[in-house]
C-alpha cells in the first residue's frame, strides 16, 4: 500500500490513464459515519484486513450532526433506569412495529458501547457524582441520553474515526460505491470511482457492509447532508436483498425555517429535553390539545405538572413537548396548517423565557452558534421559529437482528440504511445507540464469515465491466430530442419538490399515486441525463450516479406508502387516519427490485413475534 | 430582496488556473456556499467544492473569501455590500486537486503520527469518574472540527512547504494539550510535541485562533500552556537540580513518556 494517496488512499495519480486499481480484503464497510467506523474498528479487532470506503473525508460523515445524545440505559441519573424500560419506551415510540430482538440487544448493549467509546478518550459531560451525564429526551421515561453539550455526534466520530487512524485500519476517502459484485448468491466485492481522479476501483471482498445512512436528500425540506441519496438502499436492493418500512419517514418536529437558505437544518431536541416549549402565535402552548390516548397516562395535562415534572419525575408526568417525535411533527403541522403559525411558517420553540443565559450557552452551545450566526436570532433572547424537516428514514434493508447480514450472503447492513429497529418511528437519542451496538455486531460476524471461508467468491470481469459502462453512461448520452439532455441538478431539485409535496408528513392515496407517476418521468427524464466536462472531481458527473439511487429509493417510500392504508408513526394517511392493530399491526411491507430492475415490488412479511416473557412489558 | 451577485471564483487544477468572472442570483438570508450552489447547478455544472452538512459541523467546505480563511457555508452574503465582488480561492496552504477543492492529506498524514489516549483501568463498578470542571478543558479543544483552517492560516507552513514534515500545526497543539489535560490519561507526551509535532517553532501571532469558526482559543488555552509543560520539563532549573539529586516529580505521577 505504499504508493497510495496519504488523504484518499488513491494509488494512481489522476495523470494516467486506462488500468483500475484492485484492492483485496475481507471486510469492506461502505460509510464512515458511526456505525461503519464501529463496524470496521470491530472487524480489525476480530483479525479481519479491513477497509472502509466513504463518499467524504474521514470524519465529516453525517453522525458529526447528530446533537442531542446517546440513549443507554446506564441509570448514573435515575438508578430506576435498565434495558427493560429502555426496551419498552423504543418499542412503544416505533408503535410496537419494531423488530423486537433488535430493540432488546439495542437496549442490552448500549450502556457498554458508550462506556467504550469514554475508554477511547471520549469526553462525556459529567453528573455531580462525576459519572457521564444523562439528559431528558423525547419518548424516553428517564433521563437517557449520554450527550456531549449539543454536539454528541461530533464527539463520538471524532473518537470513532481516532480509533480508527490508532488502529492503522485502511480508509478510502472521497471513494463513491455505485455497485456491489456478486458471486452466485454470495458477495464477492464492491466497485466504484474515486471522486477526486474519476478512476475505477474493484474491491474483492467476501463480506461488505452498508453503512450508508439514509435517504434524506430526496426531499427538499430537510436536516441531512448531500450525502445521504440512499446508496446503501439502493445497492442492497439491486444485490437482490430486501427494504421493509420504507413507508415511515421522521419528519423531526423542529428545523430551522428561516433564512430560506438553512430551511431544514436541524434545532436540537435537547432544546425540549432542557425545558424549551412550543407556542403557537397566539402565543398558547399548544402541545396539551395533542395528546393522543396511546400516550395520555404518561403524560402531563396541565403546564403546572408539566412544568414540576423536570425536578420530580416520580411525582409528575412528562410534558407533552417531549412526547415521540411524529406525535410533535404532526401537531406543529396541523397548528400551522390552521393559520396559528409564526411569520415565517413555522412555529415558535422557547427556551428563552425559561432558563437563564447561562445555561441555555452552556447546554446548547452549537444551537446558539447557529441560530447567532445564521438567523441572527439570539435564543437567550427570543424564540426561535421551526418546523418539521425530514431528519430520518426507519425503513432500510431487512437483516438478521442478531448478525445484522441480509438476504444476501456476506452483505450487512448497520444504522439508518438497516431497517426494523425503530419500527415506525424512532425515538431521539436511540439513533446513534444503534449505530454503535449493530455496528460491532455487524463487524464481528462479518470477520467471523469471512474467516469460516475455504475459498474467496470471485469477482466477475463481466459484471466489472457492466459497472464501468453503466457509472460512464452519462458522458455518452447525447443531447436528447428536445434539444439539450438533461441536467441532473434540474432533476434532483424537480425530484425533491415532488416527494416533498406528495410524500410529505401528511399523505393520501391521491398525491401518492401523483408522485408514482412522476417518479417515472423523473427516470425517463434521467436516461437522457448529460454532464459537462471530465471525470476529475466532477459533482455534476457525482450527482448523476447518486440520482439513480435518489429514484430507486423514492419510489419504494411512495409505493409503501400507498400500500399502507392506515397512520403509525413516520407514516401519516389523510384518509386514514387511524391506527389499525388489526389489519396492519402484525405485519411488514417488504420492498424489493422488479424483474426489469428499473422499479420495485411490494410483498407484504408477518412480524417476528415476541417471546412471552418480553410481552409482559406491554400490559 | 434578491439581487445580482458578482463572484470571482478560481478554476483550475494542479497545472494552474484563474479567476472566472461569475454573476449569480442571490437572496436575502444565503450564504456564500448558497450562491456557488446555484452556479454549479445553472452555469457551472463541474465547479469542484468539497462541501457536506452546509451547518458549520463537519468543516468540509473551507476556503478563502476575499483572502480570508473562512467556512463557505457561515459566511453570509450579507456581510458583505450588494455591489461588493466576493473572490473564492482554495485554501492557500494546501495543494489544489480542482477548483475549490485542495489536497488536506498533510492533516491526515499528521493525524497517523499522534498518539492516542491510553486511560488506566475503569473504577471497580466498570464505571470512569471525572470531575465536570476537569473535562471541560479538553471538550473546548474537542469542538475542533477539523476544517484545517487554522493549518491554512498558521504562517509556519502557509508559505513554507520545508516546514511541514517538523510541524503538526495548531490544530494537532490542539489534540496534545487535549491529552495532555484528560484526567485519566496515562501517557505524557511533551517530549512528542516538542520533538516530533514541533511546538517550539510557534510563535503564537494567534492567527489560528483569530479564523477558528468554533471560537476555540488555540494559542491561549491550548498551545501556550503546552508550550509551558513542556519548556517546565525540559528546562525548569528546579526540575532539572530534582531530577538530578532523585527527587520524585509529582508532575510525571500516573503518567509514562511515549
Amino acid at each position: 500500500m505504499s504508493d497510495r494517496h496519504p488523504m484518499t488512499g488513491n494509488e494512481m495519480s489522476g495523470a494516467s490513464e486506462g488500468g483500475m486499481e484492485r484492492h483485496e480484503y475481507d471486510v469492506v464497510v461502505v460509510g464512515a459515519g458511526g456505525a461503519g467506523l464501529r463496524a470496521a474498528i470491530a472487524a480489525h479487532e476480530a483479525g479481519a484486513r479491513t477497509a472502509v470506503v466513504c463518499k467524504s473525508l474521514l470524519g465529516k460523515a453525517h453522525t458529526v450532526m447528530a446533537e442531542g445524545g446517546i440513549a443507554a440505559a446506564m441509570g448514573n441519573r435515575w438508578p430506576e433506569d435498565n434495558w427493560e424500560v429502555h426496551f419498552r419506551d423504543t418499542m412503544r415510540g416505533g408503535k410496537m412495529l419494531n423488530n423486537w430482538r433488535m430493540a432488546q440487544l439495542h437496549a442490552q448493549e448500549a450502556p457498554e458501547r458508550v462506556q467504550e467509546l469514554e475508554d477511547w478518550g471520549a469526553l462525556f459531560d459529567r453528573t455531580d457524582d462525576g459519572l457521564i451525564s444523562q439528559r431528558d429526551f423525547g419518548g424516553h421515561k428517564y433521563a437517557r441520553l449520554a450527550h456531549v453539550g449539543d454536539r454528541t455526534g461530533l464527539e463520538m466520530i471524532r473518537t470513532l474515526q481516532q480509533r480508527t487512524v490508532q488502529l492503522g485500519i485502511d480508509v478510502f476517502m472521497e471513494c463513491t460505491i455505485t455497485e456491489l459484485l456478486k458471486d452466485a448468491d454470495r458477495v464477492s466485492g464492491a466497485f466504484g470511482y474515486w471522486r477526486e481522479t474519476g478512476r475505477f476501483v474493484a474491491f474483492e471482498a467476501p463480506t461488505v457492509i452498508l453503512a450508508t445512512g439514509g435517504i434524506g436528500k430526496s426531499f427538499k425540506v430537510t436536516s441531512n447532508s448531500w450525502e445521504y441519496t440512499g446508496d446503501g438502499h439502493a445497492l442492497a436492493l439491486r444485490a437482490g436483498a430486501a427494504l421493509i418500512n420504507m413507508e415511515f419517514v421522521q419528519f423531526h418536529p423542529t428545523g430551522m425555517v428561516w433564512p430560506p437558505s438553512v430551511k431544514g437544518l436541524l434545532v436540537t431536541e435537547s432544546v425540549r429535553g432542557d425545558g424549551g416549549i412550543l407556542r403557537n402565535s397566539e402565543g398558547k402552548r399548544f402541545m396539551f390539545d395533542y395528546i393522543p390516548e396511546f400516550f395520555k397516562a404518561e403524560t402531563a395535562d396541565t403546564e403546572e405538572e408539566a412544568d414540576r415534572w423536570y425536578e420530580d419525575k416520580k411525582n409528575n408526568r412528562r410534558p407533552p413537548e417531549l412526547l415521540p417525535r411524529d406525535e410533535v411533527a404532526r401537531a406543529i403541522n396541523s397548528e400551522i396548517k390552521a393559520g396559528r403559525g409564526s411569520p415565517h411558517g413555522g412555529v415558535f420553540l422557547d427556551i428563552a423565557s425559561r432558563r437563564s443565559p447561562e445555561f441555555i450557552r452552556k447546554r446548547l452551545p452549537s444551537m446558539y452558534h447557529q441560530f447567532k450566526e445564521l438567523a441572527d436570532v439570539d435564543i437567550t433572547q427570543e424564540a426561535m421559529e421551526i418546523g418539521p424537516t425530514c431528519h430520518y428514514v426507519m425503513g432500510g434493508v431487512e437483516v438478521d437482528a442478531d448478525t445484522q447480514e441480509s438476504a444476501v450472503t456476506g452483505l450487512y447492513a448497520v444504522g439508518e440504511c438497516s431497517g426494523g429497529m425503530h419500527g415506525s418511528n424512532r425515538l431521539g437519542g436511540n439513533s446513534l445507540g444503534d449505530l454503535l451496538v449493530f455496528g460491532k455486531r455487524a463487524g464481528e460476524h462479518a470477520a467471523s464469515s469471512a474467516a469460516g471461508l475455504s475459498a474467496r467468491p470471485a469477482v466477475r470481469e463481466d459484471d466489472v465491466k457492466a459497472a464501468k459502462t453503466s457509472a460512464l453512461a452519462p458522458f455518452e448520452v447525447s443531447a436528447g430530442s428536445g434539444g439539450g439532455g438533461e441536467n441532473p441538478y434540474t432533476i434532483q431539485q424537480d425530484l425533491q419538490q415532488s416527494m416533498n409535496d406528495l410524500v410529505g408528513i401528511i399523505r393520501t392515496a391521491a398525491e401518492l399515486e401523483k408522485s408514482l407517476r412522476e417518479i417515472e418521468l423523473f427516470k425517463e427524464r434521467a436516461k437522457a441525463m448529460v454532464v459537462e466536462g471530465h471525470r476529475q472531481y466532477n459533482p455534476g458527473w457525482h450527482l448523476s450516479i447518486d440520482l439513480r439511487n435518489m429514484l430507486l429509493v423514492s419510489e419504494a417510500v411512495a409505493k409503501a406508502a400507498l400500500a399502507r392504508e392506515e397512520s403509525r408513526g413516520g407514516h401519516t394517511r389523510d384518509d386514514f387516519p387511524l391506527t389499525d392493530n388489526e389489519v396492519w399491526g402484525t405485519k411488514n411491507l417488504v420492498v424489493s427490485l422488479d424483474a426489469d430492475g428499473t422499479g420495485v415490488d411490494l410483498s407484504e412479511k408477518p412480524l417476528p413475534v415476541m417471546p412471552g416473557e418480553l410481552e409482559k412489558y406491554f400490559d | 430582496m434578491g439581487y445580482t451577485l458578482k463572484m470571482r471564483v478560481w478554476r483550475g487544477d494542479q497545472s494552474g488556473g484563474d479567476l472566472g468572472d461569475y454573476e449569480v442570483e442571490v437572496s436575502e438570508g444565503e450564504v456564500v456556499l448558497d450562491a456557488l450552489h446555484r452556479l454549479q447547478a445553472t452555469q457551472a455544472g463541474d465547479l469542484a467544492i468539497r462541501w457536506n452538512c452546509k451547518a458549520g459541523k463537519c468543516g468540509s467546505c473551507s476556503a478563502e473569501i476575499n483572502g480570508r480563511p473562512r467556512l463557505m457555508c457561515m459566511t453570509r452574503l450579507s456581510d458583505f455590500e450588494p455591489e461588493e465582488t466576493i473572490t473564492v480561492t482554495p485554501m492557500r496552504a494546501f495543494p489544489v486537486i480542482r477548483d475549490l477543492v485542495t489536497d488536506v492529506s498533510y492533516n491526515y498524514e499528521k493525524a497517523k503520527e499522534l498518539p492516542y489516549a491510553e486511560l488506566g483501568p475503569r473504577d471497580a463498578d466498570g464505571k470512569r469518574r471525572m470531575a465536570q470542571i476537569d473535562v471541560e478543558r479538553g471538550q473546548e479543544f474537542r469542538k475542533c472540527i477539523e476544517c484545517f483552517l487554522c493549518q491554512d492560516t498558521c504562517h509556519v507552513v502557509r508559505d513554507h512547504e520545508e516546514n511541514k514534515p517538523a510541524f503538526a500545526g495548531p490544530r494537532f497543539f490542539l489534540r496534545y494539550a487535549e491529552l495532555d489535560m484528560h484526567p485519566l490519561d496515562t501517557h505524557d507526551r511533551r517530549k512528542l510535541a516538542q520533538e516530533a509535532a514541533g511546538i517550539g517553532m510557534c510563535n503564537i501571532t494567534k492567527c489560528c485562533t483569530e479564523v477558528c469558526p468554533e471560537g476555540i482559543r488555540i494559542t491561549d488555552n491550548a498551545i501556550i500552556p503546552m508550550k509551558e509543560r513542556v519548556a517546565d520539563r525540559k528546562y525548569d532549573p528546579l526540575v532539572w537540580l530534582g531530577n538530578k539529586i532523585g527527587l520524585r516529580n509529582r508532575d510525571n505521577d500516573g503518567r509514562t513518556e511515549v
